[in-house]
């Protein structure tokens, strides 16, 4: 039994008519953004402050307050930039909700833009998203027809345009600094801060960046107000949040939770259990950046307090599920190669950290590491954790040291017996 | 100009015209990929008419261009085939895809171009289509749940001369040119 609440950015999931603007008006789409065009904009920041909404894209930065940081009275232009770089690995939920409700992030982008007195928005898209970037395309191309977008928004005397640019494959870009520098036509790399964003960003000027599922919580939290948004969740995690679940999962998936859910709900009750009745391995809680968690952590709610107290991160929300066939070292080591892979190489721990704790893993994996390799990575772990310029290699670092802690042995039976211990060969064992 | 010329060049103008004045360098990962559905790649020449549009140097462009594993700086398959293999795809079988897909295809582990030309395989990382793993992208469109013996017949099917449907999401695109006609925010050129 999934648990009962009232579904509210997947609530229109069922109705493919409110992909096109006729059926997102018809359903109260677009009132939320008259009704802001009515208010103020510290009545709108104070609103979605007192809503306790957090950034969905990771940090979980309550919004608000992020919008409250924006001068607008420095003479330069402000600007709203919409994070759709959505590379987390394990993580789909901004494709499916934009695939299904796309109106939902213009309105709740426009809103976000009357707060901070933007008159130019982007939406980074990232370029694999090539069909969502298209069904985003038509759906502007609807706003600016319906006089949401364009000179006068609503019938106001605010003018908005919303541009979309496509990234091109390049993870690192959903780091906030670096895609601002990809959006200005530079090579995706972090850059240093302060100055943050919110003071200087976009072109050097004042600048929100805001993650999909975070701008399109915003029109209902206008609309219905903070109490609503809290009625769900826990008092620092309230609403309800976005969750996908993949890999060794019977129904994987992305599905609406209450923040708060307990891991077992969304695996066992949600997504049907491990794939075939297998028991539960191991579980990463937002994505593979954030630390690998196993199967004793399975009553952990799933907020962003908990999460930390059982020593990982809510992340995305982005759940991949290991089974007792799956091994950690094999895994390890994908993700691993993942991060070599993106590492932008700016920064030497990170650019050649990566780089060697790949192979390092690897002959662990393939039976040829030595007892000395598996110090050597929990030191490497150490090495490339908060030594670099940005979160990438937090995150690689956390694959390495969350993998050792929690299956040392696993490690250790690898480089005593000279194989994987779960395999005979090394033929991966078919799904 | 051998790239950007007559009707491109008035696209190229057009992506130009997006960006707020002043801010024109923002628009070279669109014109790249402009360059790129003309060519099928971006050449030196491509590199260079980008540089020339924007004002920038050759070395500025390419250093833009080589970051991103979108831009092909070298000759490329009419069809880009590019197989997940990321942890939430490789738990469900995505490295028995991608052999299929080199078998396939013949191709060596480690070749980028099938011997014909028609087709660039790709490992990916995560192509954000995990609720679909094992998931397969032809000129990134998406094939869900992708099986050893559908990768085949995709394959198949692209030397057969007819490019799959994908799975959502819209129609297929035609080839690596046309997807990147679309990424550069136009419409799909007329076969």
């Amino acid at each position: 039994m999934s648990p009962e609440f009232e579904r509210r950015l997947t609530r229109d999931w069922d109705d493919p008519a409110v992909i096109g603007i006729d059926g997102y008006r018809a359903k109260g789409g677009y009132e939320a953004l008259k009704n802001a065009l009515n208010m103020d904009a510290a009545a709108i920041i104070d609103t979605v402050k007192a809503s306790g909404l957090r950034g969905r894209g990771g940090a979980g930065f309550p919004t608000g307050v992020k919008w409250s940081f924006v001068p607008t009275n420095t003479g330069k232009p402000t600007y709203v930039v919409v994070n759709f770089d959505e590379s987390e690995p394990g993580t789909c939920n901004n494709r499916e909700l934009v695939e299904r409700d796309p109106h939902r992030l213009l309105e709740g982008t426009a809103i976000a833009a009357l707060s901070i007195g933007c008159r130019t928005a982007f939406i980074y898209v990232r370029g694999e998203y090539l069909a969502q970037g298209e069904i985003l395309e038509r759906a502007i191309a609807e706003a600016y027809e319906a006089g949401f977008l364009g000179k006068g928004i609503g019938g106001s005397d605010v003018d908005l345009d919303i541009v979309l640019h496509r990234g091109a494959g390049a993870y690192i870009c959903g780091e906030e600094t670096a895609l601002l520098n990809s959006l200005e036509g530079l090579r995706g790399q972090p850059r240093l801060r302060p100055p943050f964003p919110a003071v200087e960003g976009l072109y050097a000027s004042p600048t929100v960046i805001n993650n999909v599922e975070t701008l399109m919580s915003v029109p209902d939290i206008v609309v219905r107000g903070p109490e609503w948004f809290r009625e769900y969740g826990t008092e620092k995690s309230p609403g309800t949040k976005m969750f996908t679940i993949s890999g060794k999962v019977e129904r994987p998936g992305n599905y609406e939770l209450p923040l708060g859910t307990p891991l077992r709900v969304l695996l066992e009750d949600v997504a049907g259990g491990v794939l075939g009745g297998r028991s539960l391995k191991a579980w990463t809680p937002g994505g593979s950046s954030t630390p690998l968690l196993t199967a004793e952590h399975i009553d952990t709610p799933l907020d962003y307090e908990s999460v930390a107290a059982a020593g990982s991160l809510l992340g995305t929300g982005a759940v991949m599920v290991l089974d007792d066939t799956d091994c950690v070292v094999d895994a390890a080591q994908r993700m691993t190669r993942f991060y070599a892979h993106e590492s932008c190489g700016k920064c030497t721990p990170c650019r050649e950290g990566t780089w060697w704790a790949e192979r390092v893993l690897g002959r662990i994996a393939d039976g040829y590491g030595t007892a000395e390799d598996i110090p050597v990575m929990a030191d490497m772990g150490k090495h490339i954790m908060f030594r670099a310029f940005c979160a990438l290699a937090d995150g690689a670092a956390s694959v390495i040291d969350s993998s050792l802690k929690h299956f040392r042995e696993e490690f250790e039976e690898h480089v005593r017996l000279g194989r994987c211990p779960l395999r005979l060969d090394h033929e991966a064992v078919a799904v | 100009m051998v790239v950007f010329e007559g009707e491109r060049l008035e696209e190229a103008k057009e992506i130009l015209g997006r960006y707020p004045e002043g801010h024109e360098r923002s628009a070279i990962m669109p014109l790249l990929y402009l360059a790129q559905s003309v060519e099928g790649h971006i050449s030196r020449e491509g590199l260079k008419e980008v540089a020339g549009l924007l004002d920038l140097t050759t070395a500025e462009v390419e250093a833009v261009a080589s970051f991103y594993s979108m831009f092909r700086l070298r000759p490329t398959g009419t069809h880009v085939v590019s197989v997940c293999t990321n942890l939430a795809c490789m738990l469900r079988g995505a490295r028995d895809v991608y052999e299929a897909a080199h078998e396939a295809a013949e191709m060596r582990h480690g070749q980028e171009l099938s011997e014909d030309e028609l087709i660039t395989l790709h490992e990916e990382e995560c192509l954000g289509v995990c609720d679909f793993a094992p998931v397969v992208q032809v000129n990134f469109a998406n094939h869900d749940q992708v099986t050893p013996e559908r990768m085949r017949e995709l394959i198949a099917g692209l030397r057969d001369g007819s490019v799959p449907e994908p799975s959502r999401g819209g129609p297929a695109m035609s080839s690596f040119k046309s997807a990147s006609r679309v990424l550069a925010g136009l419409e799909e050129a007329p076969a």
